[in-house]
């Protein structure tokens, strides 16, 4: 069930430049969600930012009803964002869209191949993979160290590897050039860059291993209704926001092939 | 309190929903109790499936937004054989919009939906801007928007409001025309055909170039329109474009609309609509108002 609720904002950590993470407290009982899906945050309304903005969900802990979101400063919605304080009130409408598939056998090797802020729907899947006995490696890529937030959070559930654009931490070179990544697996997951969710998901599918895309886009509504966030799928357009923003390559040919 | 007449449609109240913003209604059953609404227009409907334009299709623009959607949808059949029996069982007037490119295929989806029980109303669209064929062009010369008005008028049989495009020199003289021609109801405005630049990286904002504009930045201009139009014809007007709160709607009614659609609201905030019922309802208590007619074409 999704619902509009007004959570505080308990916590704010700044991680480098340019991301920071919310942790935002519900003040009853939050609604269930799942890795890979998302929240529409109100920003201003209609003053300045009229819009509500998607932004993926990084963790959750639904015992405190807590959920945390990380976030990339990129434009005039995140920086308003970026200006909020612990106390603050954020208008969230969650949980949306279609998230990833987490009914993987204990035992199985899992790859997450995160790119840029793609890396923050990640941290809640492979925290709740690892919980099912499901081995996981994540590949957090970025053109610098600094704008790889938050590896450590991922080392308890995790094998984590590196790489950067210049080199300044782990591999040097694209996430998909890092040893880790020709490995075998029985599941790719990928967030990041198009280019770069293109290349995993062309490399998945040439080794024939089942493998979801966390697509991104601009959106107004978030549930289906306006049909402003479509992409091309091998069914013809489907929304970002309702059908996804998750998307078994199986039917994604005609999007990672071009 | 705040019940009015829209030609044959009773309306608990004077709220319903813009075409395109509201999906089937289903998307926003979590949020709100679509049984409180006045009514609901679905989405634009064609004769055939239609995939719409390509992407990207909006963007954010102050105090509005451009789309450029292109009416994606499953086509006519498929909401009469999936989509209405799933919303039919609902307590609200559920009003298709109808949209073509030609005068046959108007007049094929109005026909269809003509044969449905619980459809009271069709809202025919001669006014999107995002087609390349049909829409928009029907809605900006008299003659035309009249011709395929009078077509319609012979084959669907229940309440058919016209919804007018703002892209013209005189509104008023359309809603002359499709009034001439059989209207029971106009409803306006549709998106101002708008653009935007991707000065970066030296592209348009939007896979189409031009797109249609809405939101808060455009009611002032759908006010006055609705103002012209009201004074213009005798049929019932239903006014739309960026309305956000109850004030907003109340503005509409005084300047002649005797219902209102809420459209980009409901990106927002999903439960605008509930709010402008509830806000509405209050300001007439505060204000004396024991029926909400007695604001309506009071400019």
């Amino acid at each position: 069930m999704k619902e509009i609720h007004n959570f505080t904002i308990l916590q704010r950590r700044q991680l480098g430049s340019q991301y920071f993470a919310l942790t935002l407290q519900h003040a009853g009982n939050m609604q269930p969600v799942l890795p890979g899906q998302f929240v529409e945050v109100q920003v201003d309304g209609v003053r300045e930012v009229m819009l509500r903005r998607p932004i993926s969900i990084h963790d959750a802990d639904p015992e405190r009803g807590t959920l945390t979101l990380l976030v990339q400063t990129v434009g005039r919605g995140t920086r308003r964002l970026a200006e909020l304080r612990e106390g603050d009130r954020l208008n969230l409408v969650y949980p949306l869209g279609h998230g990833f598939t987490t009914d993987i056998a204990p035992g199985s090797r899992v790859l997450m191949v995160g790119g840029g802020a793609g890396i923050a729907p990640l941290l809640m899947l492979s925290k709740v993979l690892k919980a099912k006995g499901v081995a996981c490696t994540v590949l957090l890529g970025g053109r610098t160290a600094e704008l790889i937030p938050v590896r450590d959070e991922f080392e308890p559930y995790a094998t984590v590897g590196i790489a950067t654009d210049d080199g300044s931490l782990g591999h040097h070179g694209l996430v998909t050039t890092h040893p880790a990544f020709a490995e075998p697996y029985d599941m790719i997951y990928t967030c990041g860059p198009t280019p770069m969710m293109k290349a995993v998901a062309r490399a998945a599918a040439e080794r024939g291993v089942c493998c979801e895309v966390s697509l991104e886009n601009m959106m107004a509504c978030g549930v289906g209704a306006c049909l402003c966030c479509v992409t091309d799928t091998d069914q013809g357009h489907r929304c970002v926001c309702k059908e996804g923003p998750v998307f078994d390559i199986s039917t994604m040919k005609k999007w990672y092939q071009c | 309190m705040l019940n009015v007449n829209l030609h044959n449609l009773k309306l608990k109240n004077p709220v319903m929903t813009a075409s395109g913003t509201f999906g089937y209604g289903e998307e926003f059953a979590d949020f709100i109790d679509l049984n409180r609404l006045g009514g609901f227009v679905v989405k634009g409907t064609t004769g055939t499936h239609r995939e719409g334009n390509p992407y990207p299709r909006m963007v954010e623009t102050p105090s509005g937004m451009l789309n450029s959607v292109g009416l994606q949808n499953g086509g006519v059949e498929k909401f009469c054989t999936e989509v209405y029996h799933r919303i039919k069982h609902l307590d609200t007037n559920i009003i298709v919009n109808v949209s073509g490119s030609s005068i046959e295929e108007y007049c094929t989806v109005a026909e269809q939906v003509d044969a449905l029980d619980k459809i009271p109303a069709i809202e025919l669209n001669i006014s999107c801007p995002n087609v390349k064929h049909g829409g928009m062009g029907f809605g900006t010369q008299p003659g035309m928007a009249a011709e395929v008005v009078a077509a319609v008028r012979k084959v669907y049989h229940k309440t058919l409001i016209v919804k007018l495009s703002p892209n013209v020199t005189d509104i008023a003289e359309i809603a002359k025309a499709v009034e001439g021609a059989g209207a029971d109801s106009v409803s306006l405005i549709n998106t101002l055909l708008g653009m935007a630049i991707d000065i970066e990286r030296r592209r348009p904002c939007m896979a189409n170039v031009t797109g249609g504009l809405s939101g808060p930045a455009v009611k002032p201009v759908a006010v006055r329109m609705v103002w012209q139009v009201a004074k213009a014809v005798k049929i019932p007007v239903v006014g739309l474009g960026g309305i956000c709160t109850a004030e907003d709607a109340i503005e509409f009614l005084m300047a002649g609309a005797t219902a209102i659609e809420v459209g980009t609201a409901n990106f927002i905030d999903p439960a605008a609509t509930i709010k402008i019922v509830d806000g509405m309802e209050t300001w007439c208590k505060n204000h004396g108002i024991n029926d909400i007619n007695e604001i309506i074409g009071i400019i």
